[in-house]
């Protein structure tokens, strides 16, 4: 018999599992589920990008490309990280494209951190960085942001959480959870921080198209005193609702990329090449999509936000991504037994502010990616289960 | 203007105003303002629910009828589209470009119907010089609405 446990990597064996394991069975089991659960937009890729993909395969486009991607899509990345977020970035040795954003997350974070490390976390946030840093050898850093703050990252927060130790921040803005954003005036006071540090910055702006805020997404690459120490991270599956296609980027200083494109190289060898084509397409003709999704996103988020505080659960406006992060804190539950009851007593799917981390108590997570329809019938339910809390 | 009102509604026009305050950023008397000058203005012409008849037998058939027209002088189309649309039959005309003139839905419970009701009516029109009538078969879409099932959401009940 072998006692696979003691085969298996300790650090695997010590992450958690995921938070949301045991709902996914008690869902199973039920016809008729409303869910706000999904982490992925309803829409279809625009058909021009799809028709891209299809012509490529056509034209027998199906071989490796280069491991740092294709020439014309990694210039394409720097015309679009440029127009639309003032960030300059050689396309020959300043890009690399991923498998998702998700690759370029890992790459980079197996680039920077040697054992020991600190890595710097601002939860609730995406789930993927702790573990890739345990990983990595890497000591997470929690700093847990709060509703007071918007859940921004506050100057005095990052202040605190540095140590000599410290190699990586995470940005993760427009945040999955919360949908806090970062303005300019707080990313000038992050700037501030590590002014005189040699900090690098992981800035995970897969949600930069969806950003509801005046002034637009800021990009952290696009402040002085960070451009030089920030690897940018964005991706295709959000933006262009293309989740199934996995790819992305990171772009930063090329004495960094130089080495995280060594580990995709030798981990990966290169991005699909029938999404690369159709990723072309989608960065050179796709802005009217783009703002067509947005403005129905902005509907729902105005619509959703002022939906569950009408039933009585305070919601913040949320300035970017696709997700409302309402308290629940007025039911007296905790985040899973309320998502547990409100799943079985109402069939309705939403997911612990605490699958986001341990800051994450007393919320919920609600997804906007879906019809206003079915968002108004989710909130109706929503609406009859709390009423046994009044 | 506020035209994205206009696209919503076109969307669905059964959200209640406070719905639609609320998903545009406006207020519910904004709402209501602008949804009455569009009314008054014509833009905002009726609001109709989209019916699948295929799913109630004998209902409803409809036909597509290209016709061919010699335009009035000084009157141009418009006095035989507007003599054609006043039919209780007709549930579209539209002026074309191309190799014939107007084109007409005519509506009907049966074939025989629409038949009579072209060979009657439309074909004996003056102007008319020439009638083709294509019968619809199956409607998949109308009205932006899809009338099959296609959009199940694949997507699972959660995802972080």
């Amino acid at each position: 018999m072998i006692d696979y446990s003691s085969i298996l990597n300790k650090t695997v064996l010590d992450i958690k599992p995921s938070g949301i394991r045991k709902f996914f069975d008690i869902a199973e089991t039920m016809d008729e589920v409303i869910s706000l659960g999904v982490g992925e937009p309803d829409f279809q890729t625009p058909w021009e990008v799809r028709k891209a993909g299809i012509t490529s395969l056509e034209k027998g486009k199906t071989k490796y490309t280069s491991n740092k991607g294709l020439d014309a899509l990694r210039q394409e990345i720097t015309n679009y990280l440029l127009r639309k977020y003032n960030i300059k970035y050689d396309s020959k040795s300043e890009v690399l494209v991923t498998v998702g954003g998700s690759e370029a997350i890992d790459a980079t974070i197996r680039a920077i951190i040697s054992f020991g490390d600190e890595v710097i976390i601002p939860q609730p946030s995406y789930v993927c960085y702790e573990p890739i840093t345990m990983l990595a050898g890497g000591k997470p850093v929690i700093i847990e942001t709060k509703a007071e703050d918007d859940f921004k990252l506050t100057k005095k927060q990052l202040l605190d959480a540095i140590t000599d130790k410290t190699k990586l921040l995470i940005l993760p803005f427009p945040c999955n959870p919360t949908g806090a954003i970062m303005e300019k005036e707080d990313l000038i006071e992050i700037a501030e921080v590590l002014k005189d540090t040699d900090i690098i910055v992981l800035s995970d702006e897969i949600y930069s198209e969806l950003t509801f805020s005046g002034n637009g997404h800021i990009a952290p690459a696009s402040i002085d005193g960070l451009y030089e120490r920030t690897v940018t991270v964005n991706g295709f599956s959000k933006a262009f609702s293309m989740t199934g296609w996995r790819l992305g980027y990171a772009c930063g200083p090329k004495e960094l990329m130089s080495q995280i494109t060594k580990i995709h190289q030798f981990a990966i060898m290169c991005a699909p090449t029938t999404s690369q084509y159709a990723a072309i397409e989608a960065l050179k003709n796709c802005d009217s999509a783009v703002a067509s999704m947005h403005e129905e996103y902005n509907r729902r988020r105005r619509l959703i936000t002022k939906g569950f505080n009408d039933i009585g659960l305070t919601c913040r406006e949320p300035k970017g991504a696709f997700y409302v992060f309402p308290s629940i804190k007025s039911t007296g539950l905790s985040s899973d037994e309320f998502c547990e009851r409100l799943l079985n007593e109402k069939h309705v799917a939403v997911v612990p502010g605490t699958a986001f981390g341990q800051g994450g108590e007393g919320f919920i997570r609600a997804s906007y990616c879906y019809s206003t329809e079915h968002i108004l019938e989710a909130l109706n339910r929503i609406s009859e289960f709390l009423e046994q809390f009044k | 203007m506020n035209i994205e009102l206009l696209k919503v509604l076109a969307t669905n026009a059964r959200y209640s105003v406070d719905d639609l305050a609320t998903m545009l950023g406006i207020s519910t008397d904004e709402v209501q303002s602008q949804i009455k000058t569009f009314e008054k203005k014509g833009i905002i012409c009726g609001y109709k629910a989209v019916i699948d008849w295929d799913k109630i037998d004998g209902t409803y058939v409809s036909a597509i009828v290209e016709l061919n027209v010699v335009p009035k002088a000084g009157l141009g189309f418009e006095e035989v589209a507007e003599k054609i649309a006043s039919y209780r039959e007709v549930e579209s005309v539209y002026l074309m470009s191309g190799v014939y003139d107007l084109n007409v839905v005519v509506k009907g419970k049966t074939l025989q119907d629409i038949a009579r009701f072209v060979a009657r009516e439309l074909a004996t029109i003056d102007s008319v010089t020439s009638t083709t009538t294509h019968f619809v078969m199956r409607r998949y879409k109308e009205m932006d609405v899809k009338l099959y099932n296609s959009d199940k959401d694949d997507r699972g009940q959660f995802l972080l």
